[in-house]
């Protein structure tokens, strides 16, 4: 992985070293950090964290928890609060930030938001993300977009189809793909998976707003509406293009089927680029990457960041308060982003050395924070608290496993799953 | 001593005991070989090369075979930010383990000592209340644990993991010695009672001796859960105290990134290591334990 | 029957010089068994019975992410009964249970028996059976997630070999994913109820044997009129030990079917799980935990009944 961005890693490795000789040694902190990136990729990416914050005199302390993206890595984190020693970084995503935050576990860090400009550089709602009752708590390190259609385009050309844009084109291209002997669509059947597809459905049939309105407002008339049956029914039809294997298998096995030409379609979040650059494929050429049939104009993110807990070391501290600055500047987002498939959260960076998947991303980001068509990802926790969204997964998936659901049933139940919230 | 009257009743040398015989084999050879069916995969993965590792070749003999994956899950593979593979982690499961294994067997043996040779009014009441405790889930009493640790101050230590484990271990070591001391005749104790013998020096003398069995029993018991255990390792350690269990999820469970099934086997087995060799060495004396009166009510 | 030369002996070996030790030592020793009991009984009054209270309590309240002590009585054991989700963990637990403690039972009696025969490769063949207990759950969930995907696995070879109809998916089934956690499980643990078994029928008396066999009772009608009785103890044991597994199954279920396909094969220990802390929902999570602790309470007590019961019988 490294051999393929040496200018960025030549550019790091000179900016730690001026670094590390201009940055006069404060208090030497050390910052016990949990997260969930334990691939080789991922811990090089967020190594390239690390590096930095130890070339300003700090000492990172790794504390890694793999697993269900981290539902290990929460339930420890819960642990190690009740025992009263929480670390002092954790990867928090979503509006959990805000839950911790009413626990008054989480330290200020609107010093370094002030310092870096944040409310400017981050969209609106992105910024909201971060903050707890006004004061920043957290700090986002990546935005990945969830509504990404992926394709090989050779099988395309075999069956004779194009990369479709609406559903109908979507249903008769799966069609001619089965004909050509191909899976239209490689899926994963797993909860989060499920739920990854029927959001950008729901997104492409009902708009930002209704997307909006059903899962972080939960308006249960939304949720009971037509546009929430369509959305259901379009999103069973799609198991007609899914092949039979599909329960349980794990998402970078079904990006494997459309690397291999098994498969012609893959609707995932851009974490799958990961996945065709390991198999030596450029974007454009060798993959194709498009918004999900109807969502072009919208944007759905996924945002990983960084919550910083109340800690009594002064020491450490300021060694949490330099990792989110550094979170934020230009050199690690640059290397970082490159290495884990995401964009930065800020819009004023040069993403010249980004791959033209990323650079069309960046670009949707900025034009949907515009025209607020920006959404936060339901399916991976953006959304709404995590026992409503736990409820919502149970629905659609069994909905998406039962045959003999109906859609009018299972928009009733997110109806009452919603109201039911306590 | 059985197997002589066995003889006589099972080996009948009629042609027709001649076909059950080899009938006998065969069904424990196919028995064998189902259980012997996901080691074997999980090898055969482990040496392979990733590309050959595809679907629908689970028990094809590798081409290429290659010790690649166990190097690398020993030393490189990353476990988080560190890619230092499994094998560092050992030392951190040992260092759980073996204080556990051995305070949870001592307080047990005493317990169980305690509640056969040394009754008193209540005395099976105590053990029935002690025995419910094997069967508590241990999601359950996550987090009071966590709360309980904190008080104590052991949060995200070693000894506060070795102290979960011993507060846990102790149901089934209770059990085990109190099933075993049951069956040991009350006479050897009472004539060392009336000869004016302490408690101790009865335990020591008399039925340490003969408890071979069943510490072994219930070490290899022990030993299997706490090192198999994953919930509390991952809980109640420090970034720098996580056992081999968690090393392991880490290194399998990659979230976003590349899956190296090879790795993934070779560090399964690997991490599995201890606990099989020492049901390999130590098996035949977990039977023999057991017989010695540990299944009996 | 002791001689007096041996009981001469175990005194001299076990109290020294023959002198009355009945002064104050004689108080301390009636209370030295019960000082050694206390710290077991007092760990077990915290951390069994005090835990469970505790989870008693926070199943009283709406606790969400961490505990909070807002009481709403028994509101969230209305939410569990109402919870589809629970149901089926419930039934699935039923099933699974009874066919993992049923076929374990069974499958260990049988190799225990055969094994028994005198055969010449005792020692290995034990070993082999026994070997997959000394596996966490979790390496047995993701090697048998292997082998029954049906396009990577069992399926997948059988047809390579030819036989094109072969289907054995059960795992992507919602009807069939409980079954394979019944499997696993059963791979896991039956060499274990082997082992119980054995020691079991290693621990006959003869006596019994010889007579049977001078009644001129036949092999399968001395195995199940003789011996089989003569195991009830056993049976009970490995009753015990298998539905203490059963109940505590989790990683076995995250790592084989992950509650899937959708949550057809979740089991109550996963369900707590998902609840407290994936959804943080703690006051839902300990209402499904004490249920489940009571469907456990269902089993030990008549358990322990028939254990004192027994006791007093010897």
């Amino acid at each position: 992985m490294s051999a393929k961005l040496p200018y960025a890693r030549r550019a790091l490795g000179a900016f730690v070293t001026a670094a590390a000789v201009s940055v006069p040694a404060a208090q030497a902190g050390e910052v016990e950090v949990l997260h969930w990136w334990t691939s080789g990729g991922e811990a090089e990416a967020v190594g390239t964290l690390r590096d930095l914050l130890e070339s300003e005199g700090h000492t990172w302390k790794d504390f890694a928890v793999a697993g269900g993206a981290g539902d290990s890595a929460m339930t420890v984190l819960k642990s190690r609060a009740m025992s009263g020693n929480p670390p002092a970084a954790a990867q928090i995503n979503g509006p959990e930030i805000q839950e911790w935050g009413e626990l008054g576990l989480l330290a200020n860090l609107d010093a370094v938001a002030e310092e870096g400009n944040w409310d400017e550089l981050l969209p609106g709602v992105v910024a909201d993300m971060m903050q707890h009752d006004g004061h920043y708590v957290a700090v986002p390190v990546n935005v990945h977009r969830v509504n990404w259609l992926w394709a090989n385009p050779e099988v395309l050309a075999d069956a004779g189809v194009e990369m479709p844009t609406t559903w109908d084109e979507m249903f008769s291209a799966g069609e001619a793909l089965r004909e050509a002997g191909y899976v239209p669509l490689a899926h994963g059947g797993q909860p989060w998976q499920d739920a990854t597809i029927f959001e950008s459905v729901v997104l492409s049939l009902g708009g930002a707003d209704f997307y909006r309105d059903a899962f972080v407002e939960l308006d249960e008339d939304s949720l009971k509406s037509d546009t929430m049956i369509e959305s259901l029914s379009t999103f069973k039809r799609l198991r007609g293009l899914m092949d039979e294997g599909m329960p349980g298998r794990d998402w970078n096995l079904a990006t494997g089927m459309v690397i291999n030409g098994q498969a012609a379609m893959q609707i995932m979040g851009d974490w799958a680029k990961g996945e065709f650059t390991a198999a030596d494929m450029q974007a454009g050429s060798d993959y194709l990457c498009a918004a999900v049939p109807g969502t072009e104009d919208a944007f759905t993110f996924n945002i990983d960041s960084f919550a910083m807990f109340k800690l009594d070391d002064e020491a450490a501290q300021e060694a949490q308060q330099t990792m989110a600055r550094l979170v934020l500047e230009p050199e690690f987002q640059q290397t970082f982003n490159q290495i884990k498939g995401s964009i930065p959260p800020r819009t004023d960076l040069d993403m010249s050395a980004f791959d033209s998947c990323a650079q069309q991303s960046m670009a949707d980001f900025q034009s949907s924070r515009e025209a607020s068509t920006l959404v936060p990802s339901f399916a991976h926790r953006m959304a709404m608290r995590s026992d409503v969204q736990g409820a919502f997964f149970d629905i659609i998936t069994n909905y998406f496993n039962d045959e003999s659901m109906s859609a009018e049933q299972a928009a009733e139940r997110l109806a009452q799953a919603a109201s039911l919230a306590f | 001593m059985t197997s002589q009257v066995r003889d006589n009743v099972i080996r009948r040398r009629t042609p027709g005991a001649k076909v059950l015989r080899l009938v006998l084999y065969a069904v424990l050879a196919v028995a064998a070989a189902a259980y012997l069916l996901p080691l074997v995969v999980m090898l055969l993965t482990s040496i392979k090369p990733l590309e050959e590792i595809t679907p629908g070749t689970l028990l094809s003999l590798p081409s290429d075979p290659t010790l690649a994956p166990w190097v690398k899950a020993w030393g490189e593979a990353c476990t988080g930010m560190r890619c230092e593979g499994v094998g560092g982690y050992f030392w951190n499961s040992f260092a759980i383990v073996i204080p556990a294994v051995i305070i949870a067997t001592a307080i047990g043996a005493l317990n169980g000592y305690a509640l056969t040779k040394w009754r008193f009014r209540g005395s099976e009441l105590v053990f029935a209340m002690m025995l419910f405790g094997c069967f508590i889930p241990f999601q359950v009493v996550l987090l009071p644990m966590a709360q309980t640790l904190g008080w104590l101050g052991l949060a995200s230590s070693r000894s506060g993991l070795v102290l979960v484990h011993v507060v846990f271990g102790i149901a089934f070591t209770t059990l085990f010695f109190r099933n075993f001391y049951v069956s040991i005749p009350d006479e050897l104790v009472s004539a060392a009672k009336l000869d004016g013998a302490g408690f101790f020096r009865i335990f020591w003398r008399i039925l340490l001796p003969v408890s071979a069995p069943i510490i072994v029993v219930s070490v290899i018991w022990q030993f299997t859960q706490i090192w198999n255990d994953f919930l509390f390792g991952v809980a109640y350690s420090g970034h720098d105290t996580q056992p081999v269990t968690v090393a392991l999820n880490n290194l399998v469970n990659t979230s976003t990134g590349a899956k190296e099934y090879n790795v993934d086997m070779a560090a399964a087995m690997i991490a599995a290591a201890p606990t099989l060799v020492v049901y390999v060495l130590a098996g035949k004396y977990f039977v023999r334990g057991l017989t010695a009166g540990s299944v009996k009510g | 029957m002791t001689s007096s030369s041996t009981s001469a002996a175990s005194r001299r070996a076990v109290s020294g010089p023959v002198r009355g030790r009945r002064s104050s030592g004689g108080l301390l020793q009636a209370w030295l068994p019960r000082l050694v009991l206390a710290p077991s009984v007092a760990v077990s009054l915290f951390f069994v019975y005090g835990f469970m209270i505790w989870t008693f309590v926070l199943s009283l309240t709406s606790s969400r992410m961490l505990p909070s002590y807002d009481f709403v009585g028994f509101g969230q054991y209305a939410r569990l009964m109402a919870n589809e989700r629970w149901w089926v963990a419930a039934s699935n637990l039923a099933v699974f249970g009874g066919l993992f403690v049923a076929i374990c039972l069974v499958l260990g009696a049988v190799l225990a028996i055969l094994l028994d025969q005198r055969i010449r490769q005792e020692g290995a063949l034990r070993t082999l059976y026994l070997y997959p207990m000394a596996l966490s759950f979790i390496v047995t969930g993701v090697v048998w997630k292997w082998l029954l995907n049906p396009g990577l696995g069992i399926q997948a070879m059988v047809r390579g070999w030819g036989f094109d109809d072969f289907a054995f998916d059960w795992l992507v089934r919602s009807d069939m994913a409980v079954y394979t956690l019944v499997i696993a499980a059963v791979w896991q643990a039956s060499g274990f109820v082997m082992a119980l078994f054995l020691a079991g029928l290693r621990g006959i008396d003869d006596a019994i044997l010889k007579a049977a066999q001078l009644d001129g009772a036949s092999l399968p009608r001395i195995y199940w009129r003789v011996i089989m009785p003569c195991l009830r103890p056993v049976v009970f044991s490995a009753v015990m030990i298998l539905s203490h597994i059963a109940i505590k199954s989790f990683d076995l279920v995250v790592a084989l079917t992950g509650g899937g396909p959708g949550y057809a094969s979740d089991l109550p220990a996963t369900f707590m799980y998902a609840h407290a802390f994936t959804r943080a929902q703690i006051g839902l999570g300990s209402a499904s935990a004490m249920l489940m602790l009571g469907g456990v309470l269902a089993i030990l007590v008549p358990y322990l009944f028939s254990e004192l019961r027994s006791r007093r019988h010897d």
